[in-house]
């Protein structure tokens, strides 16, 4: 029998899962995250995963991460590196051992490192810990696919359906190992497997076969450990990842505005999971139309705009490329218009499934002529959501396209999500022209205070009018080359998007700050993280990060111009720092920089700001 | 009876050049809507870009002139989103088959509800002269001085193979010929290709000589109806019938044909073989092909759409954002 472990209280955690993209290493961390965020604890998450769909078997190429990061507070990353890495393979071991921290505990299938599964990883001998410079004692050592074979013999399932279940036992000993209740997961997936209660009962069987595995062995390791949970704000909770919180954001302001939803999209990486919500909920009166090619997507939605629908188009940059042409004809309609870019790495097909900022001023400036486009970042997973309804409630009361950032890293990554409250959200009022200027309407009348023109959807009696992608006369919305109303026209187009109310910007941390970090979007936890760490160390930090891009917040010039010494750090070459340079006189900001396809890592900004501090 | 007169369809003044075949082909449209009657405040005009889709600023109707090749794509957001409309789509040769031709066919392989105007010039005019995707192959343009060296698009063939489902043709200057494939286009229940043979006068003027007065269309071409035989000829002299795999013309009461020979139209015919071998007649050996050469029932898209809706409406147990967010799993923090 197992003796009494000692437990050890830690504030936070990193549990990095890998294994092949088929072994089910993103079900086991959304299991452990969940079953912790359900405890109370700050959760989140990060998939790594490969752009092959299926890389040949125990490849480098094919080995899928996917991290969590527990916490018992607040958590603002998925972590740097991991405590406890589990290897399903010896691809995994040598493609994910660099994520782990070097007294990481680490776990393996041992029989997943035979002679050729060793060779598939190119390593070189048979001592592949010797090889990786791994300390033995920290590596937990397994037989995971012969106990789950053995855990399974009787339960009728075929060799093939008997292996996809390692995966539950490799989240059964991590849950041993952080004392989480193992109750929790069969609860977990009793709910999940519902209409199969068959397939529940051998999963369950799986975890709790890793659960004792950990503790009748104590599993070489010296202690477990208990992540306590600091009193949260109240309420409900589910865990979201960013692109399902970008389609409830979505639909939260369709019904808020009482409009039909439309989404016209095409399928790419990695804002298809968008796509993918959204033609769920048909019984909320979503429409999707996966239509034939990008350019598709965003001309169908303009129609939809104009037959009166919150109309939506979801890509990535390259599918961006696509829509300019389609973008810009939303600017000169006047058309409400939500386009929502996660961005990847670029340029071209560039890194599919990784994660950059670098569509930016793509989005700011990448039209032919005056083209003013309102721009909003979202800051983390659970900001999708309010993200994609300001974008929606921009785009409905401003009649304008609106660009929504998202990228890679956020999109896939899942946080905690208080319910919110569609009653207590901010009302959308989009201008409908009123009924009183029938007769004497024309398509261009602009509301005074916004600018914006007047909406007046198909089906209304005395309101036919033409839009068009030529200019228009501003009075008589008549096709017109007059070089005057052509120069109104494109200042008014300006005009209504600068006077777009954004919230001014909030400064978090030292208000006497020898350093001022500005970011923007999906950066805000790691800058977060960057910001703590260096205030804990006794120094003076801030941190402003940029939701609103376009238009900036009214006090942006007087926040940057308060403190000596500001750096901007973005996940592209310094394109954030040029558009605050082109919007803010004598802004000379330091930079930095990072362009790898991967989230920052806290420790390498620590460094950097230091380094600017002590300059 | 309609309630609404050619006046309510009519706005400003065309500036398309005089005698350019758009002149004629408004008039009809805009008589084939009053006749229809569907309200103008029920009616969007969407094209593209070109001499042709200008025509949405003449008319009195919801409209939108858009950007190149995007009118079919654009015009199936319209209908999705809002199925009440009736969305009349309107394109030229090089807006609907060149730069928009994957939206040709792709809103046509969905059977869209829509009445989709390919006004087919063979040239680009807008942009003062170059051949386009239904030029005859050597045709002499500002591109190609010397000829072209590319075969044309048959829009009937495009339609056709993108299982369209409803294909009708007329002439510019043909009123009454042009009002009833518009008639029959609106009718139909889905997708309706009504290709308009129209002449540019300035840059190519003359593409369609032998059919464009009405005695040649008498030598040159021939009605078809659905359910009537396909005769043609100044007296109906001459007739259509079938010669192995495909069609023949003979003459009525010579080298021993009867009219009992003569094929009887069949547009409803879901197999589109012999429609499309019609379509795809050109002289001087065969007449050219007017009026609705296909016209079958198939289940649109934009029906199928809503059905769907409903269809999971019935079977989901929520149906608004609060009761979307309780189908999560939900923990509670006390």
């Amino acid at each position: 029998m197992a003796e009494k472990l000692e437990v050890k209280e830690l504030s936070q955690v990193v549990v990095r899962f890998s294994g092949d993209s088929g072994d089910g290493m993103q079900l086991a961390g959304n299991i452990f995250s969940t079953v912790s965020a359900t405890v109370g604890n700050g959760i989140s998450t990060f998939p790594d995963y490969p752009a092959d769909i299926r890389a040949p078997q125990g490849s480098l190429t094919g080995v899928s991460g996917f991290q969590v990061h527990i916490g018992e507070g607040k958590v603002y990353t998925p972590g740097d590196k991991c405590d406890v890495l589990v290897a399903m393979n010896a691809a995994a071991l040598k493609t994910q051992y660099k994520y782990a921290k070097p007294q990481a505990t680490i776990i393996i299938d041992t029989d997943s490192f035979g002679p050729n599964d060793l060779a598939k990883a190119q390593f070189k001998t048979d001592d592949y810990l010797g090889e990786m410079g791994i300390d033995p004692d920290r590596v937990v050592a397994c037989p995971v696919t012969s106990i789950v074979k053995e855990t399974l013999k009787d339960s009728g399932l075929d060799a093939k359906s008997v292996l996809k279940c390692r995966n539950m036992f490799a989240l059964g000993l991590v849950c041993w190992l952080f004392n989480r209740d193992e109750n929790l997961v069969d609860n977990y997936l009793r709910e999940k497997f519902a209409k199969k209660p068959a397939i529940a009962e051998n999963n369950i069987k799986v975890v709790r076969a890793g659960y004792d595995y950990g503790a009748n062995t104590h599993a070489s390791v010296p202690a477990t450990y208990r992540i306590e949970s600091k009193t949260k704000e109240k309420g409900r909770y589910m865990d979201i990842t960013g692109n399902k919180a970008t389609a409830y954001g979505l639909i939260a302001a369709a019904e808020k505005a009482g409009l039909r939803l439309y989404l016209g999209s095409y399928p790419i990486t990695p804002a298809t999971d968008i796509l993918h919500e959204l033609s769920k909920h048909k019984s909320c009166g979503v429409i999707t139309v996966q239509c034939e090619d990008e350019l598709a997507g965003c001309a169908s939605a303009i129609g939809a705009s104009f037959a009166g629908a919150l109309a939506v188009t979801s890509t990535s940059g390259p599918g961006i490329c696509l829509k300019s042409e389609a973008m810009n004809l939303a600017v000169i309609l006047e058309l409400p218009l939500v386009v929502i870019d996660v961005q990847r790495g670029g340029p071209a097909t560039g890194l599919p499934t990784k994660s950059e900022q670098t569509d930016l001023l793509q989005a700011l400036f990448g039209r032919n002529g005056e083209s003013p486009m309102p721009v909003i970042a979202a800051l983390s997973p659970v900001d999708c959501f309010d993200a994609a309804y300001q974008a929606s409630k921009i785009a409905l009361e401003h009649m304008t396209p609106v660009v929504l950032l998202t990228d890679a890293f956020i999109a896939n990554g899942s946080a905690a999500f208080k319910l919110p409250d569609l009653n207590a959200m901010t009302a959308i009022n989009p201008p409908y022209v009123p009924e009183s200027l029938k007769g004497s309407w024309t398509p261009y009348m602009r509301d005074e205070k916004t600018g914006s023109r007047y909406w007046a959807v198909p089906g209304r009696e005395g309101f036919q009018h033409i839009l068009g992608g030529l200019e228009k006369d501003n009075k008589t919305g008549a096709i017109s080359t007059d070089p005057e109303n052509h120069h109104l026209m494109v200042g008014l187009r300006q005009a209504k998007v600068d006077k777009i109310q954004v919230p001014d910007i909030e400064i978090e941390g030292d208000n006497d700050a020898d350093l001022l970090i500005v970011g923007f979007g999906s950066t805000y936890g790691h800058l977060h993280a960057a910001m703590d760490e260096l205030r804990a160390d006794g120094k003076k930090v801030a941190l402003a990060q940029f939701k609103f891009i376009n238009p900036l917040p009214a006090n942006t010039a007087q926040v940057l111009s308060k403190y000596k010494k500001v750096v901007v750090a973005e996940q592209n070459l310094g394109q954030f720092a040029a558009f605050l340079r082109m919007k803010v006189n004598g802004f000379t900001p330091y930079q930095f920089n990072q362009v790898k396809g991967q989230p920052f890592v806290v420790a390498e900004l620590v460094k950097a700001f230091n380094d600017i501090l002590d300059k | 009876m309609s309630n609404y007169t050619v006046q309510d369809y009519k706005k400003g003044q065309p500036r398309w050049c005089p005698g350019c075949g758009d002149h004629s082909f408004l008039a009809s449209l805009q008589k084939a809507m009053a006749e229809i009657g569907v309200a103008p405040h029920d009616t969007a005009v969407i094209s593209g870009i070109g001499c042709s889709s200008r025509l949405p600023h003449y008319m009195a109707t919801y409209g939108m002139n858009t950007i190149h090749g995007r009118a079919a794509a654009i015009a199936t957001g319209c209908k999705v989103a809002n199925p009440n409309l009736t969305v009349w789509q309107v394109s030229g040769d090089g807006d609907g088959l060149a730069i928009g031709g994957n939206h040709f066919i792709h809103a046509n392989r969905r059977n869209i509800n829509l009445n989709m105007i390919l006004l087919n010039n063979r040239i680009y005019g807008l942009t003062k002269g170059q051949y386009s995707p239904t030029s005859p192959r050597g045709f002499v343009s500002k591109s190609s001085p010397y000829g072209t060296v590319e075969d044309p698009f048959r829009p009937a063939e495009l339609c056709f193979g993108a299982r369209g489902h409803f294909f009708a043709r007329a002439v510019a200057t043909d009123a009454k010929g042009t009002i009833e494939v518009l008639q029959a286009a609106y009718k139909h229940h889905g997708a309706a290709v009504c290709e308009i043979l129209q002449n540019c006068v300035i840059f190519n003027n003359g593409a369609y000589e032998p059919i464009y007065n009405n005695e040649g269309r008498k030598k040159n071409a021939i009605y078809v109806r659905h359910g009537e035989k396909l005769v043609f000829g100044e007296n109906n002299e001459f007739g259509l019938v079938q010669q192995g795999f495909g069609l023949k013309v003979v003459e009525i009461g010579k080298d021993g044909y009867t009219l009992d020979d003569v094929l009887v139209h069949d547009a409803h015919c879901e197999d589109n073989t012999l429609q499309l071998k019609l379509a795809m007649m050109e002289g001087p050996d065969f007449p050219i092909a007017l009026g609705v050469i296909r016209d079958v029932d198939a289940p649109t898209y934009d029906d199928a759409v809503y059905a769907q809706l409903d269809e999971v409406a019935a079977k989901k147990p929520y149906h608004n954002f609060a009761e979307l967010l309780e189908t999560n799993d939900i923990w509670e923090v006390k």
